[in-house]
């Protein structure tokens, strides 16, 4: 930086510059997977969940957790967009105007969505019918918003990939868990496949569970049970680990 | 250049909506073509499904009905394609296999074209009939094949745009679709379809019109009933022609 630059930039403008140099600074030096850098794929696992700590991206958990086969492919695809998008916003992020980032943030994500949607449907038809609206809903993941804004605008792109990687893997760990219980206790299922028995029309044409006289639980298949269940895994994870409880 | 000025904010959109832009219309055309021949080759898949089921034999070996089987075998199977009127007249210069019944079905029914397939397979003759309407969030559609009396169902398939997983889209499933097998549409002189009942009780009755429905999907369920009973019964007036004809023992 040469003095020249620097005396015109005003106080603000300098500080910034200084922070951006030394993220890219402290970048440079580390290993491709530091502590650091391992801590932003495991912390939103645990810690700092995206749907059980910060309470985002409910709307999705109910929408698409009646089954497991969803939430997997659900997952995988914000996996997807989610890292791309971080590295994509991560890049630019010295580019965009400060007033329409949001605007920015947008594109980029509806983007990749369409982009994913687009050839989906050319190459892999089948889970493009799979995913159906879901890819659609991926734009409106909060989560997704909320890292770029958050985590993109101010780290390099391969940190940011790490932190996308890391919430959106935050966010299918919980989607996965809900869906397992919900399609268990509400069809008797897991991913298709009768694991309690066959339920029959009667109780004799019935095998294992159904033929004991076990029913299944169809509030499981109603929305508010999904939240129902983040909430018991909320408070599973917070009698386990006891830091993320709240002071008042 | 400042980056916080209106002309430095407004190249940057303008240049970000041009690359987007190019981005994604070079995709879309690029993958078009392969798009259409997936839908087109689906739909093959469907019409032969109905009747065929998902596994056919082609030379003594059991193949699954894959969306490239179905390209290959449809003109084998399908013997005739009709376009109808509300009359029940066969319509000439209109392909059915190109009529698209999104737009079909909002036109008036004085205006609409019918497509109908008549399918020979294993000996048997069958009667697939397009259907279309809407579910819960979206449209729903399917295709139904009808046997040679033109009154028993041999099979059934449905897609959806937009049901909910798990719930309305189950409709896509095998064993749903199962249970309108051998299901009869007439009642009596007047086509009403096949109801999908809630709460249903008559196990595997198939003279009473109706089918167990799907726990949670009763706005799809009632959609599918509609579906079947307004889209059958337009049929009926051809039904009746064939049935008096001689060309319905062909």
């Amino acid at each position: 930086m040469s003095d020249q630059k620097k005396e015109i930039k005003t106080k603000e403008e300098k500080k910034k510059e200084e922070m951006i140099l030394f993220l890219s600074k402290s970048e440079e030096k580390e290993a491709f997977l530091s502590k650091a850098n391992r801590k932003l794929l495991t912390d939103p696992l645990d810690d700092n969940n995206p749907i059980t700590v910060q309470v985002l991206g409910i709307c999705s958990a109910l929408a698409i957790t009646v089954q497991l086969k969803p939430a997997i492919v659900m997952s995988l695809a914000v996996v997807f967009v989610m890292a791309m998008g971080n590295v994509v916003v991560s890049l630019m992020r010295n580019l965009v105007p400060n007033r329409i980032r949001i605007i920015v943030q947008l594109v980029v994500v509806a983007s990749l969505v369409i982009i994913v949607d687009q050839v989906l449907k050319a190459f892999l038809y089948d889970v493009s019918k799979q995913l159906s609206i879901f890819i659609g809903l991926i734009i409106t993941n909060c989560i997704i918003m909320g890292r770029l804004e958050a985590f993109a605008l101010g780290n390099g792109p391969w940190k940011s990939f790490l932190d996308g990687i890391g919430n959106a893997a935050g966010y299918g760990v919980i989607l996965i868990i809900v869906a397992f219980f919900r399609e268990l206790l509400g069809s008797g299922k897991l991913l298709g496949f009768e694991i309690l028995g066959h339920k029959g029309l009667t109780m004799a044409e019935s095998t294992g569970l159904y033929a004991l006289g076990y029913e299944n639980n169809g509030f499981f298949l109603l929305s508010p049970m999904a939240l129902i269940v983040v909430g018991l895994v909320i408070w599973y994870q917070r009698s386990r680990n006891r830091k993320l409880i709240e002071e008042n | 250049m400042d980056r916080n000025s209106n002309a430095y904010t407004f190249i940057f959109s303008i240049a970000m909506v041009l690359v987007v832009a190019v981005v994604l219309s070079f995709l879309a055309t690029s993958l078009k073509p392969m798009q259409s021949k997936n839908v087109k080759q689906e739909k093959m898949q469907n019409i032969l499904n109905t009747f065929v089921g998902d596994s056919l034999e082609v030379d003594g070996k059991k193949m699954e009905l894959t969306r490239v089987l179905a390209s290959e075998k449809f003109d084998e199977y399908i013997k005739n394609q009709y376009t109808l009127n509300y009359k029940g007249e066969t319509v000439e210069g209109v392909e059915a296999f190109n009529i698209n019944l999104a737009t079909e079905i909002k036109k008036p029914v004085d205006e609409q074209n019918f497509p109908l397939y008549e399918a020979q397979y294993n000996g048997q003759s069958y009667f697939v009939i397009p259907l279309r309407g809407s579910g819960l969030w979206d449209a729903i559609w399917g295709y139904v094949a009808l046997k040679q009396d033109l009154n028993t169902i041999e099979g059934v398939i449905f897609d959806h745009k937009g049901e909910t997983a798990g719930l309305g889209a189950e409709i896509t499933t095998d064993w749903f679709q199962e249970r309108f097998k051998n299901e009869k549409i007439y009642d009596g002189n007047k086509i009403v379809g096949v109801e999908v009942k809630k709460g249903y009780s008559g196990g595997t009755d198939k003279s009473d019109h109706q089918v167990n429905a799907i726990s949670g999907a009763t706005i799809t369920g009632d959609g599918v009933t509609n579906m079947m009973k307004e889209r059958l019964s337009k049929y009926k007036p051809f039904f009746e022609k064939l049935k008096n004809s001689k060309l319905a023992i062909r």
